[in-house]
Parts: C-alpha cells; sequence; structure tokens
C-alpha cells in the first residue's frame, strides 16, 4: 500500500506554496524562482480502477460543484463530457484484446494532466489567467480569464470547458488548494483502491514501476507509465496495461504536444505579424519623408476648369 | 471608348475651383462605419493576439468585454463592407490599363503621374485595397465563426478551430497591413480625404488622379 | 464474514462469485486489489456478467443466473475426484469420517422423507449413527462407504466440467482454469479467499450456494486460516448490526431463537438448542444457551425474570410460523394486515412483485414511514403515470411519515461485515423536526404502555414487564443500550474458590462471564466485552497492526471475543503446529494458544486433548454433510430457479426447489421460458445506494435513469439500438429503460441453446433526483429460499422489445 498522506489537524496550516513559486504566467514574463519546489504529481493506475466515480463525487463535493442530472446514453459514462463542473470524468470502453482473447473494461479516469509544457498556458492572452507553480501544478485564475477559449485549443488532451454561466475556463486544479496544506487532491483522497496516488513526481515514478512488474507478471507485456515527453512529461501520470496503445482508452493521444498550429499562430506568427505592421507604418513614413506630399498644382485646377468649360486643357 | 467609369452621385460643379461629387452621403456613412469597426477590431484583435498589447483592452472595458465585443464588432464590419462592396465592385473591376499603371509603380510612388495611363474613378492600387479587402473579411468572418465558441463552440473541432485561429491571425494581419496602405496612401494624396468627409473633391484633384474619371463625368453631361 | 475485510490482503487466490464487491463494496475491495498488487495474488470472478469486479480479474468465466450450485458442485467433485484436497484438515476438522444412518439415502435429486403435500422434508434420517456410548461413530480411513466422506464423493461425482458447460454455459476451460486455481490453495501453504453477496443469497437455492461453497474451503482447508473465509459482504454498513441485534422475526439478539409454539416452557426450548458433543471431548459451546438466554431474559424484563417465573420466558410470544416480509406483504395482501410500520424500509421498491406489494399496502388502514428521505413507499397511493399507475381515489390507507435523522446525525454504533462494532459520533445537528429512531420508538412505547395500563388488552402482562429503566424513559442513551447488548453482573460473581471475579452492576468484559442463575444480563452475547469494564471499545482507534496480517487487534471491537478471524485454531494442525510458516496464525506454543488474534478455542486446551476448532458445532468439526439443520437437505442439489429457461438437466422432475416457500398467489405468477426466454438478474451500481441516493444530487449525476445491460447479439436478435428506449416485462410487471448494449454480455449456450441474459440494476424509482422509473421489482418473484426464505431477485424470467421512438 502507498502509504497515504495522514489526515490534516484542524488547526490552520500555512500554504506550502504561492505566487512566489510561479515558473509560468500566461501572456506574461516572470522571473522564475531560483529554487524550485519538489515536482509533484497525481499517478493514476488504471489497472486498479474499478470506475466506481468515487473521485467524480468528491471532486465535485471538495470543488462545491453542481452538476445537472443527465440521460442515460446507452454507456456507464456520466457525465458524457468533461463540463465545467465535472473536472474528471470516468472513460468506459470495452476493449477485446485479440492477443489474450479476453474482454477488459478499461476505465480511465479523464481530466486535466498538468503538463510540465502546458498548451493552455502558452495559448491564453490574458495575462495571469493561467499559471503554472515550480511543482508542476497548472491552474487557472478565473479572475483573469477572459473566457476566449484559446486554451482548449492549446490543450493536446481537450481538457478545459468554457462555463455557460460565468464564461470562463474550468479544469481540474490538482485540488492547489489541498496541495498547499500537504494535503492531496480529493479524488486521490477518496480512491478506494488506490487506484490514484499522490506524492512527488519520483515517488510516483517508482511507485509506478511497482505496478508495472505486477502487470507484467501478469501478462501484460506492454504495461507502462504514460508521462509524454511531447509535453515534458506531465503531472499526472497513468499506469496502462497496455502503454504502446494509449489511444485504446476512450482516445489518450498516442504522443500528445502542443499542436504545431499552436505553435506557430503563438510563436512566428506573433512575432512577424506584429513585425510586419510595424514594417508598413514605416514604409509609409519614409515615403513621405522621401517623396513628401502629392500635392495637386494650379494647373491640375486649371486643366480641370477648362476640361469642364468645354475647352482643350 | 468604354462605357463611362461613373457611380451614382458622381458630378461635376464647374466653376473655381471645379468641384466634384465623389461619393454620396450614404457611401460615406457606409464607409466610416467600415473604418471605425475596422479600427476597433484591429485593437481588439491585437489585444488578444499579443500579449504586449493586451493593455487594449482597456479600451473596451476588460478582457471579457473584449472577447464578447470584438465578434460582434465583426459582424457589423462585414455587413458594413458588403454595402460598401456593392456599392464600389463594379468600378473596381479590373482593366488592361490597371495593368499598365501596376507595370510603373516606380512612378506611382514617386508620384509622378505624367508617365501613367489615365485613370477612372479607381486607380489599380485602390481596385487591389478593395479586393483584397473583399477577401480578407471574407475570410476572417468564416475563421472568425469557426472560433466564436460561444455559438458555434460544438460545431467545430478543436483541430478545426486551431486551423481557424491561425489563418484568422494572419488575415487579420494582413488586414491590417492593407489598411495601414489605403490610410497611408489618403494621407499621401493630398486632397483624398475631403473625398470621405465631404464627399467632394476638387476638379484639379480629378484631373490629376482620375482623369478618364472626370472626363467621362464631363463627357456624360453629369452637371 | 469468518475473517475479516483487512484479512482478504493474505489471500493467495480472491475469488468473487454471487457477488460484485468491486461495484457494490468498493471500499472493502481494496484489500483485493492489495492482495494483488503486494502479494501478486490472483482474482477470478465468475459471473453472468463481466462486471466491474471482472474487470479486475485475472481470469473471468460466466455463468448462467441461478445455476451455481451445479458449477460449485464440479469443483467439488475436481477437488475430490483428482485429489486436491488438503487431507489432514479434511481428516481432522470436517465430518468427512463421520458415518450417516443407513436409512438416509438420495434419489432422482429428492433426499429420504420428503413429503410433496407437505412440500417439506421429515429430516429425522439425516442424522450420523451413534455408537452404543452415545457418540456419532466416525471412521477415520474415509474408506467406510457411509462415511460423509464418500458419500459426498459418489454425490457429487456426475457434476463433471463437461456438465457445467451444458448447465451454466460456461466453457469448460474457463471452469477448468477456476477449479486449478482453487486447487492450487488446497495445501496450508496458500489460500483462497470466497467473497460473495446477494448473487447467492437471492436465490430459492440460495442457503445451499453458500453451503457448496463453504465445503470447497473446508476441502482445500481454507477456514480459519488467513487470507481465507467465506466471507459474506453485507450490503449496508450496518446489515451486520441489524442480524446481530436478531430483528429476524424468528430470532432474538445474538442468533439465539425466540421459542415457537411447540416449546411452552423455558426447559422445553432450552432442550432443542443447548447441544450435547457428539464426540468425546467437544466444547460444543450451545451448551452455554442458556447462559445467555437467561441474561437475555434479564436484560428484557429486569426484576420481573426471576427463576420462579422461568426468568419471565411466558412473556415472549410463541411463533406458529416465521413472518418475514414476504409473508407479511402476502398477508397484507390477504386483507389480514391493518397497519405497517416501516423503519428505514421501503418495500415498495425492495420486496419482489411490486404489483401485489402495492395492492398489499392499499388494503392497509394506516402505513408509518420512518425515514430520513421521502421513499417511493410513502407515495404508493399516488398516480405517477405508468411508474406508478395507481387510482388515488380507491385507495383509503392513511400513510404517515415521522421524519428521522440520518446517520451523520446520530451517535452510536454500526458492525460491518467484519464483524467489527466501530463507534461513529454525531457530525451535524438534526433537521428541523427529525428524531432519532430511538426517541420515536421509544416514545412509543411509553405512549402504549400507559395505554395498556389504562385499558389492558391482549399481552398487556408481557407489555407491563418490559425493563424500560432507562435515566429518560423517552430518551435512552446509546451507551444505557449498547450496556444492555454487553451485559452486567446484577450481583458479585465468584469463582469457584469463592472470588470475586465481577462485582455487582460491573459490566461484563466476556460472554464466558454470563450465569444462567439470574445474576448476569446482557442481551446479546456476542456483543459482550465490546462495552466491558475497560470501557467502549467500539471507539477504540489503534490502527497498529503488530503481525502485519491485518489484525488491528486495537481498532474498534469483533464479535466474538474481539476475534478476527473466526475457527482460527484451525491455523494450526492437530498437533498445533501451524500448517505452513506462509500461513502461520494461531498455535500451541507448549502451554497457550497464541498468535496475533484472540483464538477461537479455550486457550489452554492442549492439542492431545484432540478437542475440534470448530467449537460452536457438536461435533467440534465442521460439517460437509450437515444433517438435519437445512431444509433441502444435507448435501447441495443442482436446482434451477423456479423460473429457467432450461428444464433440470441433472434431475429432470426437479422444479425449482422442492421445499423453497411459495405462496398460491406466487406460485400462480410464474411464467414460461416460452413466453419469457430471457433470464432477468438485478443488481445494484456503485454510484448509488439501494433506493436512498438517487434522492442525492451528486448521486443522480453520476447514474441519472435506469437502464437494462444486454449483449449486442441480444440487441441484434430484437432490432433494439444502443441507448434505446426498451419495455422489459415478466409474468408480474412490466418496467422501461435505456438500452446499454455491451460487449460484457454474452449469450450462453445451454445444452445447445441459445440463453440470453439481461441485467436490471435496481437503484430506480419514481422519488428522487434521478430520472423516474417504475420500480425493477415489479418483475421479480416473490418466491423465497427454503431456509432464509430470501426472495429469487437474481434469476427469473422477462421479455424485451425495443419501444419505438429516437435512441438517446
Amino acid at each position: 500500500m502507498f502509504t497515504p498522506v495522514p489526515n490534516p489537524t484542524t488547526k490552520p496550516v500555512p500554504a506550502k506554496f504561492g505566487e512566489q513559486d510561479l515558473i509560468r504566467r500566461s501572456a506574461s514574463s516572470i522571473t522564475p524562482p531560483a529554487k524550485r519546489q519538489t515536482e509533484v504529481a497525481k499517478l493514476i493506475d488504471v489497472s486498479k480502477c474499478i470506475g466506481c466515480k468515487a473521485c467524480q463525487v468528491a471532486c465535485l463535493e471538495w470543488n462545491n460543484l453542481t452538476e445537472d442530472v443527465g440521460v442515460n446514453t446507452g454507456v456507464y459514462d456520466n457525465p458524457h463530457d468533461l463540463t465545467e463542473n465535472t473536472w474528471t470524468l470516468m472513460r468506459y470502453t470495452e476493449y477485446e484484446n485479440a492477443e489474450s482473447g479476453n474482454l477488459e473494461w478499461l476505465i480511465r479516469k479523464d481530466g486535466c494532466m498538468h503538463c510540465e509544457d502546458p498548451g493552455c498556458l502558452k495559448a491564453c492572452p490574458a495575462p495571469g489567467a493561467i499559471v503554472q507553480y515550480s511543482n508542476g501544478i497548472v491552474d487557472f485564475v478565473h479572475d483573469k480569464c477572459i473566457g476566449c477559449g484559446y486554451c482548449i485549443k492549446g490543450c493536446p488532451f481537450n481538457i478545459p470547458r468554457i462555463s455557460k454561466a460565468d464564461s470562463k475556463a474550468y479544469k481540474c486544479t490538482l485540488c492547489v488548494d489541498r496541495v498547499a496544506v500537504g494535503q492531496g487532491p480529493a479524488c486521490q483522497k477518496a480512491c478506494p483502491t488506490q487506484a490514484i496516488v499522490f506524492g512527488t513526481k519520483d515517488e510516483m515514478k517508482q511507485w509506478a514501476d511497482h505496478r508495472i512488474k505486477d502487470l507484467k507478471s501478469r501478462g501484460f507485456k506492454n504495461a507502462g507509465l504514460y508521462d509524454p515527453p511531447g509535453v515534458g512529461g506531465t503531472h499526472v501520470m497513468y499506469v496502462l496495461q497496455h502503454a504502446d496503445k494509449p489511444q485504446i482508452y476512450a482516445s489518450l493521444p498516442n504522443n500528445p504536444s502542443i499542436s504545431p498550429i499552436v505553435e506557430l499562430w503563438k510563436g512566428a506568427t506573433k512575432y512577424a505579424g506584429l513585425a510586419a505592421i510595424g514594417a508598413f507604418a514605416a514604409i509609409g513614413f519614409l515615403h513621405q519623408i522621401v517623396v513628401g506630399p502629392n500635392r495637386v498644382s494650379r494647373e491640375d485646377e486649371e486643366n480641370a476648369e477648362r476640361l469642364t468649360e468645354g475647352k482643350s486643357p | 471608348m468604354s462605357k463611362p467609369e461613373i457611380e451614382a452621385g458622381d458630378s461635376v460643379h464647374p466653376g473655381n475651383p471645379v468641384i466634384v461629387d465623389r461619393y454620396t452621403v450614404a457611401a460615406r456613412i457606409n464607409h466610416w462605419v467600415t473604418a471605425i469597426s475596422l479600427v476597433l477590431l484591429a485593437l481588439s484583435g491585437l489585444a488578444l493576439f499579443s500579449p504586449a498589447l493586451y493593455f487594449l483592452t482597456g479600451l473596451f472595458g476588460g478582457g471579457q468585454l473584449t472577447r464578447i465585443i470584438h465578434p460582434w464588432i465583426g459582424v457589423v464590419l462585414f455587413l458594413s463592407f458588403m454595402g460598401l462592396f456593392f456599392r464600389f465592385f463594379r468600378l473596381n473591376l479590373w482593366e488592361r490599363t490597371d495593368s499598365v499603371w501596376m507595370a510603373r509603380l516606380r512612378a506611382v510612388l514617386a508620384g509622378d503621374e505624367n508617365k501613367l495611363p489615365e485613370v477612372g474613378k479607381y486607380n489599380a492600387g485602390q481596385k487591389m485595397v478593395f479586393w483584397s479587402m473583399s477577401l480578407l473579411i471574407l475570410v476572417l468572418i468564416t475563421s472568425g465563426i469557426v472560433i466564436w465558441d460561444q455559438y458555434f463552440g460544438p460545431y467545430f473541432t478543436i483541430e478545426q478551430k486551431r486551423i481557424a485561429v491561425l489563418i484568422h491571425s494572419v488575415t487579420a494581419i494582413v488586414a491590417i497591413c492593407v489598411w495601414i496602405v489605403h490610410v497611408y496612401a489618403a494621407i499621401w494624396v493630398r486632397g483624398t480625404i475631403g473625398a470621405m468627409t465631404r464627399g467632394q473633391v476638387t476638379g484639379g484633384w480629378a484631373w490629376r488622379h482620375h482623369r478618364k474619371w472626370l472626363r467621362d463625368l464631363v463627357t456624360t453631361g453629369k452637371h | 464474514m469468518t475473517n475479516s475485510w483487512t484479512d482478504i490482503k493474505n489471500a493467495d487466490v480472491v475469488w468473487i462469485m454471487g457477488g460484485n464487491a468491486a461495484e457494490a463494496h468498493p471500499c472493502g475491495f481494496k484489500w483485493v486489489t492489495e492482495a494483488k498488487a503486494e502479494r501478486g495474488a490472483k482474482l477470478m470472478v465468475v459471473d453472468p456478467r463481466f462486471n466491474r469486479s471482472a474487470a479486475m480479474a485475472d481470469h473471468y468465466a460466466p455463468i448462467r443466473s441461478g445455476s451455481d450450485i451445479a458449477f460449485l458442485s464440479a469443483i467439488v467433485n475436481y477437488l475430490v475426484s483428482n485429489d486436491k484436497i488438503h487431507k489432514e484438515y479434511v481428516r481432522h476438522y470436517t465430518n468427512a469420517a463421520f458415518i450417516v444412518k443407513d436409512e438416509f439415502g438420495f434419489d432422482e435429486g429428492l433426499f429420504t422423507g420428503y413429503d410433496e403435500s407437505k412440500r417439506s422434508y421429515d429430516r429425522s434420517s439425516w442424522e450420523y449413527k451413534f455408537g452404543p456410548d452415545g457418540f456419532a461413530i466416525r471412521d477415520m480411513t474415509l474408506e467406510d462407504p457411509r462415511c460423509v466422506f464418500q458419500l459426498m464423493k459418489k454425490h457429487f461425482a456426475q457434476y463433471t466440467p463437461e456438465l457445467v458447460e451444458r448447465i451454466c454455459g460456461t466453457p469448460k476451460d474457463k471452469f477448468l482454469k477456476v477449479a486449478e486455481w482453487v486447487a492450487s490453495t488446497a495445501n496450508g501453504e496458500r489460500a483462497m479467499t470466497i467473497m460473495y453477496a446477494l448473487g447467492w443469497t437471492q436465490h430459492t437455492h440460495g442457503a445451499q450456494n453458500i453451503r457448496t461453497a463453504a465445503m470447497i474451503q473446508l476441502l482445500c482447508g481454507n477456514i480459519g486460516i488467513p487470507g481465507g473465509g467465506v466471507n459474506a459482504l453485507r450490503g449496508h454498513s450496518n446489515v451486520q448490526g441489524i442480524t446481530d441485534v436478531g430483528t429476524l422475526t424468528a430470532a432474538i439478539p445474538g442468533y439465539l431463537a425466540l421459542p415457537t409454539e411447540r416449546e411452552p416452557t423455558l426447559e422445553s426450548h432450552l432442550a432443542k438448542r443447548t447441544f450435547k458433543p457428539l464426540t468425546p471431548n467437544q466444547t460444543s459451546y450451545w451448551q452455554n444457551y442458556r447462559k445467555f438466554y437467561v441474561s437475555f431474559l434479564k436484560t428484557q424484563f429486569g426484576a420481573n425474570a426471576t427463576p420462579d417465573n422461568e426468568f419471565g420466558y411466558n412473556y415472549l410470544p410463541k411463533l406458529d410460523g416465521i413472518y418475514d416480509c414476504i409473508k407479511m406483504f402476502d398477508l397484507m395482501h390477504q386483507g389480514k394486515t391493518n397497519g405497517l410500520l416501516c423503519q428505514g424500509f421501503n418495500p415498495l421498491m425492495a420486496i419482489p412483485n411490486s404489483n401485489k406489494s402495492r395492492e398489499a399496502l392499499s388494503k392497509l388502514k394506516f402505513l408509518v414511514s420512518m425515514d430520513p428521505i421521502e421513499t417511493d413507499t410513502v407515495r404508493f397511493w399516488e398516480n405517477f403515470g405508468e411508474f406508478n399507475n395507481v387510482d388515488p381515489a380507491k385507495i383509503q390507507t392513511e400513510v404517515f411519515m415521522l421524519p428521522v435523522t440520518s446517520f451523520a446525525e446520530e451517535e452510536g454504533s454500526v458492525t460491518n461485515s467484519s464483524r467489527c462494532i466501530q463507534w461513529k459520533w454525531k457530525a451535524a445537528d438534526p433537521y428541523f423536526e427529525s428524531r432519532t429512531d430511538i426517541e420515536i420508538l421509544s416514545d412509543l412505547f411509553v405512549r402504549m404502555r400507559k395505554m395498556y395500563e389504562k385499558d389492558g388488552g391482549k399481552g398487556k402482562d408481557a407489555i407491563l414487564a418490559v425493563n424500560w429503566s432507562y435515566k429518560d424513559p423517552l430518551h435512552p442513551s446509546v451507551e444505557e443500550l449498547l450496556t444492555e447488548l454487553n451485559g452486567s453482573a446484577l450481583s458479585d460473581l465468584k469463582n469457584a474458590d469463592g472470588k470475586v471475579v465481577r462485582a455487582a452492576g460491573q459490566r461484563l468484559a466476556s460472554f464466558a462471564e454470563m450465569r444462567d442463575d439470574g445474576s448476569t444480563n446482557g442481551s446479546m452475547w456476542i456483543y459482550t466485552g465490546v462495552y466491558g469494564p475497560n470501557g467502549n471499545f467500539a471507539q477504540r482507534r489503534d490502527n497498529a497492526d503488530p503481525s502485519g496480517l491485518g489484525v488491528f487487534p486495537g481498532w474498534g471491537f469483533s464479535w466474538p471475543a474481539n476475534r478476527r478471524i473466526q475457527y482460527n485454531r484451525a491455523s494450526a494442525d492437530p498437533s498445533g503446529k501451524p500448517w505452513s510458516e506462509a500461513k502461520k496464525y494461531m498455535y500451541w506454543n507448549g502451554e497457550r494458544w497464541t498468535g496475533p488474534d484472540v483464538p477461537d478455542y479455550i486457550p489452554t486446551i492442549p492439542p492431545e486433548r484432540a478437542v475440534g476448532p470448530f467449537i460452536m458445532n457438536a461435533e467440534g468439526v465442521s460439517r460437509l454433510w450437515v444433517r438435519g439443520l437445512m431444509a433441502d437437505g444435507p448435501f447441495p442439489v443442482h436446482m434451477e430457479p423456479f423460473e429457467s429457461p432450461v428444464p433440470n438437466l441433472v434431475f429432470p422432475k426437479l422444479k425449482g426447489n422442492p421445499v423453497a416457500r411459495a405462496f398460491k398467489y406466487d406460485l400462480e405468477a410464474l411464467g414460461t421460458s416460452k413466453d419469457f426466454p430471457i433470464v432477468g438478474t438485478t443488481y445494484r451500481l456503485t454510484e448509488h445506494f439501494h433506493y436512498w441516493t438517487k434522492s442525492v444530487h451528486a448521486n443522480a449525476v453520476m447514474q441519472p435513469e435506469f437502464f437494462v445491460e444486454m449483449s449486442e447479439q441480444l440487441a441484434k436478435e430484437k432490432g433494439i439500438r444502443h441507448g434505446q428506449m426498451v419495455r422489459i416485462w415478466s409474468k408480474r410487471g412490466e418496467v422501461k429503460g435505456k438500452a446499454v448494449v455491451t460487449k460484457r454480455l454474452k449469450p450462453f449456450m445451454v445444452d445447445g441453446k441459445t440463453v440470453h441474459e439481461v441485467g436490471l440494476p435496481l437503484n430506480f424509482g419514481f422519488i428522487g433526483e434521478t430520472k423516474k422509473a417504475s420500480p425493477i421489482n415489479g418483475l421479480t418473484s416473490a418466491i423465497g429460499d427454503s431456509n432464509s426464505q430470501t426472495p429469487e431477485f437474481k434469476a427469473f424470467l422477462v421479455n424485451i422489445e425495443p419501444i419505438a421512438g429516437p435512441a438517446a
């Protein structure tokens, strides 16, 4: 058993990190802190997940969210997708393993992956609306969010959702408020089977190794850790029975990275565009200086008068 | 001789100086609505485009309002530009002499108009502004709708939106550049702005820059 | 549970059948994942559906609902015929060696003594052969053809893997893998736990399902050892507690019996239950039944219980039969009941054949509901369209709703499946006018007693004799009640030397201190010690586990005597040594029995005395053959459900359990496989808790709407699209829900015939936050198990069709 974080005392605990520990801030340049906090991570062991949705309820409860009662559409997934109120969601896949001949019910807890290189933050135009703490947590700051939805376009995992009520973007915060006082996220706390564990990223990788060994011993020879390098690694990681085929887990991207289109948009385009605008303005200015104004002469006016009077100009 | 290159409302008032009616009140209002929309769009768009210009959201009451207003101004611009388009497109059709004009761009830039063919109501440069704006605005409104999440979010995939936002940005930059050319030309060619304020230019202006148009007005007896 | 939740981590093989622990017991299931992850345990799941537990399993085998006995019997046969049993355990710790009476026999699925007209057995021939010394005769070589072992071998021989495939629809190879994994634990080195729940009990032969499982565990030597056991997973946080306190109509607390009509005196009652040892030297702990019974009577009637009046035995009602809720509703349906008090009970949803229930409730004069939430039952009279289609004008039942505090708004104890009594503290103040159950019932009792005092009436003496000496009669405290359950010394208790071992007024530390002379009280002997002289042990929260075996001796209090694994003497061999170092638990250290747990044994009896480890049994050993203790036979027999898609392949004459409890109304409400070719089974979903959480918003979000699970093949056959509305109907009623078409259900090939099964979650109704639905029990039958009366919720026949309209 991974040793759980003990329950907190009833006394107030000072936050272990805050504003001063930001390493990235959307649409702004900041000086990162001299010393990075130990990176944290949540490890989701799909092979231990029974799909009970306790994490979903814990997320609603802790974050004081109210989701609508929906309908059944022929699957266990409820709600049917992430929403501004559903920050985490169990996604169920019935997978027929051709190799073993067995049916597998793969249940993946979807939610923000807290990328080391967060596409949402890169795409965000509002200064400080998305921040990344040095421990790896990527959080949305709602009073700065303008609801443009660029984060959705930046995210390689299709996670953020815009609220219909206040037009702001919402997603899992990795329970930044709990982590700040030494607790694990609410979903992890509620998970009955330790399919969700939380600790430092190093601890989680070690724990994942331990789990992968067990899975390999049970015939899952491609069991592995999902910590995609395309986004610099993530602070939410999966243990997958079939790490060679992440897409079978309800379309988990095989090799996610920030879309090259977004990179182009937020990189070269931004600089080249402003440069082009500047260049055009400058050329106009130079032309004015060099060529001078194009004025109508007295002669032109006379020619016009003659023309209107029917005379030859 | 080709058919006279004049638009409704164009007329010549002999005198000293000669006054030429170039744009009707309706055309001018139409233009300025478009112009203001475009400026506002550029400002709000640039605010969301570059963090360095995010402060411009202050002009619109903050980020959220900027995000809300921008697409609506876009709709206004589009509709307004449609008015301009149908008003002006006929005389903006390309003609052979336009190519000659373009070939002598050096003379154009030097203001040496004697070396250029006589020009109708619009010269080739103006026509290019007209057609490029028409195209750019069409692209902007189309790509803009794809990324207008509040109303059209569910109809497009994220990948489509990524492409759309890139296209929208690039197009907008081009449009701004074209706009700079347009505005600069109006300033550089003195006597032009009056056409869009009072609706009139002097006969000399018309003689110098749009001689064929002036001749056509005189010939057709538009007094 | 024979073992505990935390002990499951010691298992080498975890077998889940007749339950879906991951679905219904997610928190307890963590110990399965622990066993897998930290011990390398193998998990196998046998179930009609590839369920949430199966998703975690190393091996899954499908089985048609209701055919469990055939499957389990074939495992017995596999173990016995392949000699894969734990021989020493079987020889010394089971009744394998006992010789059975010559009159006992078995033919065509029936045991000797069957009376078809009464649908019951005369069990007199189901007995051992006794020697002249009065003790049962044994053959320790297990070779006598009349010994239990040989009878068993013969009885189960026909249950082959091929037969399993024909009856259960379980592919032979999948069955054999289960058998092999079971057999891998028949050696004292490895252990297997069996986890089951209502998937085994809710059949007309439910008790026999569990018995067969117990036999398998005994043959493997898996009872009494860490990581072993037959573990019943209880479906409510406190359903173990509610069973312990004897809320069944024929029981009083602590698994003692209410008297029957044929037991007019205390002595006549005790004579039938104070079992004498059947072999020499045995403890036969039920010899102490008298002490527990008298102590119970002393609590119940206080000073009114004296030796002269048989401690108030005459005040107890004498039963003429059992009055479980199905019987109650049958009587109600016959118009023989005036009023019903539902305490935390939603019978319209919970009991079978909702249409019958609805008609029965309509015949009441009054209905009282004590509940923290509004139940569907209290609105049975209201028209909810197709979901509860009644005419309110025709129903005269007066309904009272008494709001009760919820679990978090009151203090008290709950007892979990591990038999562990744990205290809970009040977390919030009650809402508005709600009161605790204790307050409401006390108020009711005090008022009724006043009326009896004033007006008299039937049973007046008994009512007035009840001991109600609480400080505040209207508000008995939970401490007072726990003290009553625990028991106290009423006068100084002296040992044989005359020394006072427990002073008058002190609470008892153990049921061993109980006396039969009226000097002790205590209404539930098995709980004695929870609130002994050293305080309330239910409140203990020491999570130290010195042995590392998940014993946690300082956490709460596990009855009996804070024992975490029952029958734990069996973890050592007859000489008192552990069977293996791997399974070392309780052992003889030369002076006494020791180990991490409380020995289930007299701690100072040396192994040489050959006292069996199953001290509650008169045999001193466990029973592979159960004499007359079960209504439907000493051995299990393959019986089809009352509604089955196929005839009984082994015993064609048997239609259902020949002695199942069946009322006329219910027998007439059975459908045939011609009209209803599809097997239906009900279960609950992890997102919901029974019929309660449909009233909780967050739970409703997680599973918002009733659905029916079916195979892709059935959907195709019936033209049902994924997510489409379908109608499901049985002989008794119909429901409508969304189709969940899934690969997790596959048709069964049963003796050459394709049998489809559909899964019907039970959590939905017409009250609450979820989408409205008809009660699922509109489909089910009220015919009950012959031993427990539990209805056959898990196997019945239905038909299904799509409802025109767009898929959601």
